[in-house]
């Protein structure tokens, strides 16, 4: 650990004592050592910074001490790396208990398995008679215990699919695990000479492994999901006897009067009583041009201030806003997603009632050829062991924690469990243009000197304000002048000193110049404008070359920033789209048999985002619009897009060769087993080449291209 | 075959030894970041 005070390393105590509430932030270009160190070491001379610790696996940084989150975030920046921080109230900061359960059931597991599997090599070299019973019994003793614990996770799934009379892939493992151990119990005390606790430890394992993959990857996408919703600030500034409060906008009610920061969200629907604010509706209606309000006008929540601060009355709360509307329409889109069958559960779906139905048969035919009960049980569980679920368990498991770890490592964030087999049966995509294809930006005028560039880089990036960032985004390759006296004039504007002048970017007004827009001023030199634009996403054009696939675009902006986006790109274009449009346009192309991808961001893409086959949409989406997409993608490039698909294609095709390996071990051990010669050993090997093929198998998800 | 009577205990115990550091490992929060820890081993500043 980088740690700036040196008695912090002493000890927890001494660390728990200095550290202040600690700060996180969000790092989605981390990707290496260098990276790791750079930052830890840059920001150790931060100051009020103590510890810095970046988490490379959740690609996340915390930092202890009394520092100034937005002093940090800059020098983040100068690094030359992309972070948002995150806000601690809405991480959930209980420890990962059932990941770390899976983890400690599936060590039990292994150790249980290994000494088994030791005393089991002695049985099978030709131990006899009391010297077998012996090893039988230890193996019992050991085995017993550790199946009843580290089984668990199968048998509460199992029971709770029967409870509701289904079968899934657990209650064949479930049976198998159980039936196994029993009939090994009852071998043992009538001295038999087949005991297979070490399979029934295997399969345990085995299964185990591909259980925590599966609950890691997930639970990776879920913190990441949760940093998203971290980013958003769910408070509103209440006006009430004169005093401003800060409150959750949950709490507020018809009638209040609020107070929305220049930057900031409205937060409920309601009119302006301000004289005039300046709106950006873009996340709303996909409009790219700010919108002017005043006084007694309506204001849905969602837009953003982009003026001065300005009062408004709240005249829809909570569940009546516009948004909340919105979101209604989503839940509806959303029930037909979650219809879709999982290729893992149509394979449980066949294998289950299949395996069932051949260990009965076995059962039957030997009972009618042998009479023997015992023998023919005996058969027909060595079936049961045979077939091989842990292959099948971990068949898809094993590809979506390749896949999904690959995916997240190139900044995408997988969110919905089957999202990359649907991803993978896309034949057409539906783009939305603001926000998506384009980024709000900020024309600066040619005549402007290089040296006044790196003035207004460094006072851009001292604001979060959405001209702010646009501006950043703008002069990204621009390198920041420094400055002295940063300090943000809330609602007008960011005054900094460079050398002996003051230089100020902000509202025209407060410049003292003739316009009212955002401008700049350097000294006292004539203020230069600066105009609201937008600019065509990075990478947008090779992400629409790599995926080569029918695309269009619907926008809810006028015809002509439109129909300029479209020639530019080549693509068709239908302007002017309301949310319903896009969702009627998704169902005509769906009732022609076409699979699609929509990518959007804005609140009117929502609904349209969950009713289309598969959905991407951008890290900068509304948090509806994240929650009812796939894919986030986290990096503000679109270049890599074509890299979910890749990897979607790939993740079936693995899936199904996995399956196809687990088939032709079946095919070979059943007959074997229906025979009659199924010794332990045999099932042992059966369960262990196959386990080892189907994860050596997934790992070739690294290179597939 | 008297020897299993020190054999078998033996390799019991080894076995939980291993068992007993794998849980400290988990418990300890070794397994947060393997991704982390794999890139750490190659800066030379800690």
């Amino acid at each position: 650990m980088t740690s700036a005070c040196p008695a912090c390393d002493v000890g927890p105590a001494a660390s728990a004592v200095a550290a202040g509430p600690a700060l996180q932030f969000s790092l989605p270009t981390i990707h290496c050592a260098a990276c790791i160190g750079k930052i830890e070491r840059g920001l150790s001379d931060v100051i009020g910074v103590q510890a810095v610790r970046v988490n490379l696996s959740l690609k996340r940084l915390s930092v202890t001490g009394p520092a100034d989150p937005d002093r940090i975030l800059s020098a983040i920046a100068d690094l030359g790396y992309e972070a948002y921080p995150l806000d601690m109230g809405a991480l959930n900061k209980a420890r990962d208990d059932q990941g770390r359960g899976l983890l400690t059931r599936m060590a039990v597991a292994g150790f249980a398995m290994m000494n088994v599997m030791l005393l089991s090599i002695a049985v099978w070299s030709g131990a006899e008679d009391s010297t077998r019973d012996m090893f039988h019994m230890i193996s019992a003793a050991i085995s017993l215990p550790v199946v009843a614990y580290a089984g668990q996770p199968f048998f509460f799934n199992a029971w709770a699919a029967l409870r509701v009379g289904k079968l899934n892939m657990d209650v064949p493992i479930s049976l198998a695990i159980l039936l196994a151990a029993g009939m090994s119990l009852y071998e043992t005390f009538n001295s038999g000479e087949h005991a297979y606790f070490d399979a029934a430890l295997s399969l345990t394992f085995f299964l185990l492994i591909g259980r925590y993959m599966d609950h890691r990857t997930r639970s990776a996408a879920r913190s990441a999901a949760k940093e998203l919703t971290a980013l958003e600030v769910h408070t509103a500034e209440r006006m009430r006897d004169g005093k401003v409060q800060t409150i959750r906008a949950a709490d507020l009610i018809v009638g209040d009067a609020v107070l929305v920061p220049a930057g900031a969200r409205v937060p409920v629907d309601g009119t302006l009583e301000s004289e005039t604010a300046l709106l950006d509706r873009s996340i709303l209606t996909g409009e790219t041009a700010a919108v002017t309000a005043e006084t007694g006008m309506a204001l849905q929540a969602g837009e953003i201030n982009l003026s001065a601060p300005f009062r408004m009355r709240a005249t829809a709360v909570g569940e009546d806003t516009s948004l909340r509307r919105m979101a209604a329409m989503v839940e509806t889109a959303e029930n037909a997603r979650n219809s879709y069958t999982a290729l893992a559960d149509r394979a449980a779906a066949i294998y289950a009632p299949a395996v069932h139905l051949l260990a009965l048969a076995a059962f039957l035919v030997w009972l009618a050829i042998s009479g023997d009960v015992r023998y023919s049980l005996n058969i027909a569980i060595a079936v049961l062991i045979i077939t091989c679920p842990c292959a099948l368990g971990l068949a898809v498991p094993a590809v979506s924690t390749a896949a999904i770890s690959r995916l997240f490592s190139h900044g995408f964030l997988v969110k919905h469990a089957t999202a990359l087999e649907r991803l993978a049966e896309v034949d057409q995509i539906v783009f939305d243009k603001t926000g998506t294809l384009t980024q709000p930006s900020v024309i600066l005028p040619d005549t402007l000197g290089a040296d006044d560039r790196t003035v207004i880089k460094a006072l851009a990036q001292a604001s979060h304000h959405p001209m702010s960032k646009a501006i950043v985004a703008t002069l990204r390759d621009t390198a920041a002048a420094e400055l002295h006296g940063i300090t943000e004039v809330s609602g007008d504007g960011i005054t900094a000193q460079l050398g002996e002048q003051t230089v100020r970017l902000g509202r025209g007004a407060w410049l003292d110049a003739d316009f009212a827009g955002l401008g700049f001023r350097r000294g006292e030199a004539v203020a230069v404008r600066l105009d609201a634009s937008e600019t065509l996403r990075p990478g947008v054009k090779d992400a629409l070359a790599g995926m080569n696939l029918p695309s269009e675009i619907m926008t809810g902006d006028a015809d002509e920033p439109a129909q300029r986006l479209g020639d530019e790109l080549g693509l068709p274009v239908t302007a002017q789209a309301r949310p319903a449009d896009k969702q009627r346009r998704l169902a005509q192309l769906a009732a022609q048999g076409h699979h699609v991808l929509m990518i959007g961001d804005g609140l009117n893409d929502t609904a349209a985002l969950a009713a289309a086959h598969a959905s991407i949409a951008p890290a900068t989406a509304l948090e509806a619009s994240r929650s009812a997409a796939d894919v986030v993608v986290l990096k503000e490039s679109f270049a890599e897009l074509p890299l979910v698909l890749v990897v979607a294609r790939a993740t079936r095709l693995l899936s199904k060769q996995n399956f196809a390996i687990a088939a032709v071990y079946n095919m070979i051990a059943v007959p074997i087993a229906l025979a009659g010669y199924a010794t332990p050993l045999a099932a042992a090997l059966a369960m262990s080449a196959s386990s080892i093929t189907v994860l050596l198998n997934a790992q070739r998800m690294r290179w597939m291209s | 075959m008297n020897v299993l009577v020190i054999l078998i205990p033996v390799s019991l115990i080894l076995g939980a030894l291993g068992l007993v550091g794998f849980l400290w490992t988990v418990r300890s929060d070794q397994y947060d970041d393997d991704k982390g820890n794999a890139a750490r081993i190659l800066l030379d500043d800690d």
